[in-house]
């Protein structure tokens, strides 16, 4: 029955997004608060039925309704409940109806908290909106249809990949989604624009918050992806440059290169151009990694089943999209011009220095991601791109920006002098030649290029904590008055504090593991000790256990440090019998600094086994690090003034508080 | 306990291996018993190691991957390093039998020219197109913020500049 709703309303669903594409573009006496009305409401009943079809997949998961093949190829009635709810998106055809289900929401959204933006403009947004939306479901009922009937159910199911049966799968997808899709309505938003011929200062500011929030959940999603490898793979490593990762980092870079731009905008009308093709550029990258994951077209640690057909029709929807969006912005961005002028030393440069950067590191992604395609493609070699690559291509690129990213809050808006700028940073400048130092001090000289990057990041963080002090007036200014104007900044201020220092934290974090981290590898049998880094493990037990759904062999370890312990441990060679699969749990100590990680492999058939004991320090750095650039863009969303129509004057206006 | 078929359907046969491989795998790759004795050797086994892609498996080293053809060719690089070749010639003895595939590094070859020069290339080529680009802003400043004044305007604000200039 749940398949029979599920399909239904998926059908309803799809008529009703017809509806409200069709209706804001349709040549009728355009009244334009019935349009807006009408679209309103289209966009809610789309939410209100795609949740319905969400709603009855996840029933038949949780039910064990192996009628549907999707179940049956998924699920198994041993698995915890926990992974038959998340197990609803952890394949291809729920996680297709968790991208339009998100894709509703965010229409809902605008639908019910856009009043403050013009009907004319809100409404075409929307259709856009449901063009995409058309797109997918279509995509959906004619190739991935999550409710396709078995015409004889199994008695049970396939069972899930135990890889994924970890809390991981219930919450990296759906902030991987939240981001991309988010997205989705910086595009729609972008061509509406085109389609109208007006983008001003307030079009930003109605679309920054939409742009900020999908920015921020694309950060906690890709970050929650590399913490679930670390922990689920095996051997710690945390970021491969996977396909299926750059998929997620091109709309990262984009985005973040989009939000910047939007702020130009926003606050001098300038780029605007260039801000709405990165709008139109960032979805369809997010589109085009959507592809990439479902088309069976690269090999990747991530793919999900392969499917030509599939393929072929995503590269129809993005050729469709973003081809048509960028034909439009051909013909109308050049009514978009702006009349306004900012010298060649200005946070407006350095922001267009900041999109330059951002957008060639984004171009070497893609290249290195879709470069051996395009070679096998021609018929040439098979080639393979991998880590040593984008450390020679992404890593060179990037570290310019990072420096130009603690200067750049430094620089005034419309003209100012460099020496003058780079002598308000004068104390980040010496904070970052003082860790350089201590760095090399510490490592006698080794690592220059690692104490190089942990400058960087003290750089980074000091100088963001700098331009806040420089707000308030610390030290210039009465203490009192700076407590005051501590009360007056805005949120969105903190916002850049917050995200500009948690990007240092990150570049610490990245700096310290790619050096320092170290490992070794022993047999071992009960009572024997290995020794890494000051620290000594060693093997208590060794035992079999069961669970819920699988068998597994569980090793304990102490970990001491100058004889005192540090931490007990184990980790499990786990044996899934409904899939047939191995894999390792490993075990893992942190004290948010550092972690330790011990990985049971193999046994030697004599009683020894195979133990890995790693060492990372700074690896927590590197997700702290994002997390807090996610809470940075949080802080920023909360900005009141970002939630009414035009700015609001404070009523405790302090006087010459300098333009930001 | 049931054991259900398995359901391959989609996959071809390398790609069913492939994945066996990988799922099968724990922890990573080297174990002790590859390891060479010469702990300078083993070091440069270790680096080039994690240069060499793991052919069957889905994006990983050999250094990191536990499948048997991973394991293969870890001893097959120790053995090349133990019998005296360059980092160079070993790792040429490997792909002179992959293929280029096996680099993850991609070489520096007519085809992949583009690849490595790309990324600067756009780089300098974006970064000429918005030198101009800020020029064109920094030069149009004085013309866009004022436009000639009319007679009357000119005379209003002579008048109003005498004003403030006599307090």
């Amino acid at each position: 029955m749940s398949a029979q709703i599920g399909h239904f309303s998926l059908l309803l669903a799809l008529l009703i997004s017809l509806m409200q594409a069709l209706a804001p573009f349709a040549p009728v006496k355009r009244r334009d608060p019935a349009i807006a009305a009408f679209v309103d409401h289209a966009a809610l009943g789309q939410l209100v039925f795609i949740s319905i079809a969400f709603a009855s997949l996840t029933y038949a998961f949780v039910t064990s309704d192996f009628s549907l093949s999707v179940v049956a190829a998924n699920s198994h009635t041993t698995k915890p409940l926990l992974y038959k709810v998340s197990g609803v998106w952890g394949n291809h055809e729920g996680s297709m109806l968790l991208w339009v289900l998100i894709l509703a929401v965010f229409g809902a959204a605008v639908a019910l908290y856009g009043d403050n933006i013009p009907d004319r403009l809100r409404s075409k947004a929307l259709g856009v909106h449901a063009m995409i939306a058309v797109g997918f479901l279509l995509f959906i009922i004619l190739t991935s249809n999550p409710f396709d009937i078995l015409p004889n159910p199994p008695a049970d199911g396939s069972g899930l990949n135990p890889i994924l049966q970890d809390p991981g799968l219930a919450f990296h997808p759906p902030f991987l989604y939240l981001g991309y899709v988010g997205f989705s309505m910086a595009f729609s938003f972008s061509v509406a624009a085109l389609i109208d011929g007006r983008v001003d200062a307030c079009w930003a500011r109605w679309v920054r918050p939409w742009v900020l929030a999908a920015w921020c959940f694309l950060t906690i999603g890709i970050t929650l992806g590399s913490a679930w490898a670390y922990y689920t793979l095996g051997w710690g490593g945390w970021w491969f440059w996977d396909p299926v990762e750059n998929a997620s980092l091109m709309p990262w870079l984009a985005g973040t290169a989009l939000l910047h731009s939007a702020l130009v905008v926003e606050r001098r009308n300038a780029l605007v151009s260039w801000t709405i093709l990165l709008g139109i550029l960032t979805f369809s990258l997010s589109l085009i990694g959507t592809f990439l994951v479902r088309s069976g077209v690269l090999t990747s640690v991530h793919a999900f089943a392969q499917d030509p057909a599939r393929g072929v029709f995503i590269l129809l929807l993005i050729f469709l999209s973003t081809g048509g969006a960028l034909v439009l912005y051909g013909f109308r961005a050049s009514k978009l011009k702006t009349a306004s002028s900012f010298s060649i030393v200005s946070r407006e440069s350095g922001l267009v220095l900041n999109n330059v950067l951002l957008s060639a590191v984004a171009f070497t992604v893609f290249l290195g991601t879709f470069y051996p395609l395009i070679i096998d493609m021609i018929g040439g070699d098979k080639i393979s791109v991998g880590p040593p690559y984008y450390n020679r291509t992404f890593v060179p690129i990037i570290t310019p920006l990072l420096l130009v990213m603690a200067l750049g809050p430094a620089l005034k808006w419309k003209r100012d002098e460099l020496r003058a700028a780079l002598g308000r940073m004068k104390i980040a400048a010496i904070a970052g030649a003082v860790t350089l130092l201590a760095v090399i001090g510490f490592t006698s000289g080794r690592d220059f290029l690692t104490a190089c990057f942990m400058g960087i990041s003290l750089w980074l963080i000091v100088g963001s904590l700098l331009v806040l002090a420089q707000r308030v007036r610390l030290g210039s200014s009465s203490f009192s008055t700076s407590v005051k104007l501590l009360g007056t900044t805005p949120r969105a201020f903190y916002g850049l504090v917050v995200a500009h220092a948690g990007m240092g934290i990150l570049v610490a974090g990245i700096a310290g593991m790619a050096s320092w981290a170290s490992e070794k590898i022993e047999v071992m049998r009960p009572g024997q000790a290995i020794e890494l880094s000051g620290y000594e493990m060693r093997m208590l037990s060794i035992g079999d256990v069961e669970g819920p759904n699988y068998e597994a062999q569980r090793a304990n370890f102490e970990i001491t440090r100058k004889a005192r312990v540090v931490s007990r441990l184990y980790s499990e060679r786990r044996f899934y019998p409904v899939r047939q699969q191995q894999t390792t749990a490993a075990g893992i100590h942190t004290n948010l600094i550092s972690n330790l990680y011990v990985a049971l492999g193999e046994s030697d058939g004599a009683g020894g086994w195979t133990v890995r004991f790693y060492y990372h320090p700074f690896m927590p750095l590197v997700w702290i690090g994002a997390l807090t650039m996610a809470l940075g863009g949080f802080l920023s969303l909360s900005d009141r003034r970002l939630r009414v129509g035009a700015p609001q004057r404070s009523a405790r206006r302090l006087a010459a508080v300098p333009a930001e | 306990m049931n054991r259900s078929p398995r359901h391959f359907r989609t996959l071809t046969r390398a790609a069913q291996i492939s994945l066996l491989a990988l799922l099968i795998s724990p922890a990573g790759a080297v174990t002790p018993d590859e390891m060479l004795s010469d702990p300078a050797l083993e070091s440069r086994a270790r680096i080039l190691s994690q240069e060499l892609r793991c052919v069957v498996c889905q994006n990983q080293s050999i250094d990191d991957s536990n499948a048997p053809l991973a394991h293969d060719l870890r001893v097959l690089l120790r053995e090349r390093l133990a019998a005296g070749d360059t980092d160079r010639e070993s790792v040429d003895y490997i792909v002179a039998r992959y293929g280029n595939f096996v680099l993850l590094k991609p070489p520096l070859q007519v085809n992949t020219l583009f690849l490595w020069v790309g990324p600067a290339l756009f780089l300098l080529l974006s970064l000429i197109g918005f030198s101009r680009y800020l020029r064109s802003r920094a030069a149009n400043a004085p013309t866009e913020t004022s436009s000639p004044l009319s007679e009357s305007e000119q005379t209003r604000l002579d008048a109003l500049l005498d004003e403030k200039g006599s307090k």
